[in-house]
């Protein structure tokens, strides 16, 4: 499947909304999303979530000879996977320049900043080393794959155990867990990769861009740091031009985050470390809370309303005026007035539904274009239906008064091949039914309000988190 | 495992798994030959319903509705309401697309089904082969579905049977776009509504829902814009109360 194009007005919205700073989940400019680590029961597996944004981290590791050319280190494997799940884009089998991107930039981060001792994999040198294989799964694309694939890869070899092995003389042993308890890999240092999303050739920058800011942002810088604020690895793309303050500004925000990230990883493995001890339940499903249903559920957004206050007078006073041509307005609340008939919503059969000469359409509809502004002229009684002989008179045409020629002018493309057979009787009845139909016309399949609220808590599908804060 | 058979009266307002057979109650001849204008004759096979031998055929799970014979849906009608994400192009339905290509005669629009629909640029109201609609890619156009079957590519209108366009073309340059499942449009879409009521009552705005999940709203500015947004976003995972709650906290502020 091809990927949602952005359309233009996202862009613009999107480009205005920066510049105002504002973002559309309601943080701040340099606000990561929340994170979570989870484990499995094996060691080295971990789910990592950036938002929405979800990485699988796996490492296994395996006996081998060495590489030739350095006969005592253990060789480290990395391999980033881009599932068909994660994004409509992502197509299995396809080497795109994310793909290889990702691939480079976790293998720079992990393999050139030497945060895993290769010394100590060594078990006979020249013959014997462990091979330790990292695997990164993006099961869900929201943004910043990028972050949350370097965090799933440095939790995963934190998290990691290997065998325990023993060398007397000639005789290596390797114990299963069962005999030697399985040993932790060297770890030095945690490198962890932090992007920044740059806007407007370099006036803005974003932290953690989310997926929609990434469609419209200019370029990305990505900088790999420790808390020991070392840079593993610093790496622009876009074709952005960037200054050297800009660079270091970002760099000291990278010290910081890192920093917060560290610590928050640093808990979650002493917890898990603590729980497995005590003897206690560990593992995804562990993770998942009970009795409740998690797929519908989503973080309080924190938006700002300061501000948006404004009166109904100030509204008017400051709107432009109308357009000429109007509809009969309907009222519903004092401040709202509907322009527009509605449209029909209905699923199956629409030829069936209007062959019938069924009776009058009774209720209100929701005008699917649907314009809230209060109407200063014409403010007419609320009329809800419109009267056969009338013409029905719609705001985007020039002329006041539309003028339906003979039937048999009308383009018949429109309609599905069966209607073209009717007769003329039939037709002009429709055609007056149809004007009808134009008019309020209740959704043929349409959710009822009141029980989907109030009715299903446990259910499969129908809801009920809490979700909205301000 | 032997699929589940009940009656399809029995089964309203419960959840329905694919593979049950809804029984119907057998027509009697009399009712079969009486087919007046307007009286019962067909019954409606909605959303998630097939037709087989003994009655309807569950094909999605979800609840199960019923509508009772009379006005559009002549004879009732059965349906089943599920929850997706993901849109497929139905016949009729009225849906947000967003062009991605001109080619001659014809836009390609982005619709977030497996297929990219189709656009004649003479489906506009008003428009001839010399005036032509001005359509950028990345425009978003409001139009509905003419031809939308698994063996063909969907092709979409912009214009009525009439001839006039009634609500649909090319949507403004302004506000901003964004998807929501297709429970909660269906939701919003059906007449009075409260969520939309509710939120009228906060700020004015402009709204388009397409079928396709997709909805379009302009506010006065980018902050009652995002505010409207993430409230609608959010009201998938809100009962009533806790809306009601939030947007008092709104317009309390």
């Amino acid at each position: 499947m091809k990927a949602t194009p952005v359309s233009n007005c996202e862009r613009r919205f999107l480009l205005r909304a920066i510049e105002e700073r504002k973002r559309l989940d309601g943080r701040q400019c340099y606000d990561y999303r929340n994170v979570r680590i989870s484990f499995g029961t094996d060691y080295g597996c971990c789910i990592v979530e950036l938002g929405k944004t979800r990485v699988l981290g796996q490492v296994s590791c395996e006996l081998v000879p060495p590489k030739p050319n350095r006969p005592t280190e253990g060789i480290l494997f990395f391999n980033v996977e881009l599932s068909p799940m994660a994004a409509p884009g992502f197509e299995p089998g396809r080497q795109s320049d994310l793909l290889v991107k990702l691939n480079r930039l976790i293998e720079r981060c992990l393999r050139n900043s030497k945060c895993v001792d290769t010394e100590s994999l060594c078990v006979v040198a020249g013959e014997k080393v462990w091979q330790i294989r990292l695997d990164l799964h993006v099961l869900n694309h929201d943004g910043n794959i990028i972050d949350a694939a370097s965090i799933a890869g440095i939790v995963a070899l934190c998290h990691f155990r290997r065998p325990d092995v023993s060398v007397q003389g000639e005789e290596v042993t390797v114990y299963t867990p069962e005999e030697r308890d399985p040993v932790p890999l060297s770890i030095h240092h945690m490198p962890i990769c932090v992007s920044f999303a740059f806007f407007q050739q370099g006036t803005y920058l974003l932290v953690d861009p989310s997926e929609r800011e990434e469609c419209v942002m200019d370029g990305v810088l990505v900088i790999a740091m420790n808390k020991h604020r070392e840079i593993c690895t610093i790496q622009s793309s876009g074709g952005i031009m960037l200054v050297k303050d800009q660079v270091l500004r970002c760099s000291k925000i990278t010290a910081v985050k890192v920093a917060e990230m560290t610590e928050l990883i640093q808990k979650a493995l002493e917890n898990d470390q603590k729980v497995r001890k005590e003897g206690g339940k560990f593992g995804f499903a562990e993770s998942i809370p009970n009795q409740k249903i998690t797929a519908f559920k989503m973080g309080s957004a924190a938006v700002d309303t300061n501000n948006v206050e404004e009166q109904a007078e100030e509204i008017i006073a400051k709107a432009d005026p109308p357009s000429e041509v109007f509809a009969k307005p309907i009222l519903h609340t004092p401040g709202t007035a509907q322009i527009g008939e509605g449209i029909e919503n209905s699923w199956g059969d629409l030829e069936e539904s209007e062959r019938e000469e069924a009776a009058e359409e009774e209720g209100e509809s929701e005008a699917t274009a649907f314009e809230c502004q209060t109407v200063e002229t014409e403010e007419t009684s609320t009329m809800s239906e419109t009267k056969k002989d009338e013409p029905i008179v719609l705001s985007d045409s020039e002329e006041e008064e539309v003028v339906i020629l003979e039937p048999q002018e009308l383009p018949k493309k429109t309609r599905a091949p069966a209607s073209c057979s009717r007769n003329h009787n039939r037709w002009k009845r429709r055609r007056r039914k149809e004007s009808r139909n134009l008019s309020p016309a209740n959704p043929l399949f349409y959710s009822d309000p009141d029980v989907n609220d109030t009715e299903y808590s446990c259910g499969p599908a129908w809801v009920s988190c809490p979700g909205f804060n301000c | 495992m032997a699929a589940g058979r009940a009656e399809a009266e029995a089964c309203v307002g419960q959840v329905v798994l694919p593979g049950d057979v809804l029984l119907l109650p057998a027509r009697t001849d009399e009712e079969r030959l009486r087919l007046g204008a307007g009286a019962g004759g067909r019954l409606l096979c909605g959303p998630g319903l097939r037709r087989c031998a003994a009655g309807l055929l569950v094909t999605k799970c979800g609840l199960l509705r019923h509508r009772q014979a009379g006005g559009a849906a002549a004879g009732g009608a059965y349906w089943v309401d599920s929850q997706q994400k993901r849109y497929v192009p139905v016949k009729g339905d009225y849906v947000i697309g967003i062009v991605t290509a001109k080619a001659g005669d014809v836009f390609k629009l982005d619709v977030g089904g497996s297929e990219q629909a189709s656009l004649s640029y003479l489906a506009f109201e008003g428009t001839t082969k010399r005036n032509r609609p001005n359509v950028q890619v990345g425009d978003l156009i409001y139009g509905r579905f003419l031809v939308a079957n698994k063996d063909m590519e969907p092709e979409m209108v912009c214009i009525d049977g009439n001839g006039r366009s009634s609500g649909m073309g090319i949507i403004g340059q302004d506000g901003f776009l964004f998807k929501v499942s297709l429970g909660l449009i269906r939701k919003l879409l059906a007449p009075k509504c409260e969520i939309i009521q509710e939120l009228s009552q906060l700020y004015p705005f402009e709204l388009v829902l397409g079928m396709n999940g997709r909805i379009w709203i302009k506010a006065k500015t980018v902050q009652q814009t995002l505010i409207i947004v993430n409230i609608l976003e959010a009201c998938e995972y809100m009962t009533a109360e806790q809306r009601k709650q939030a947007l008092a906290k709104l317009s309390g502020n």
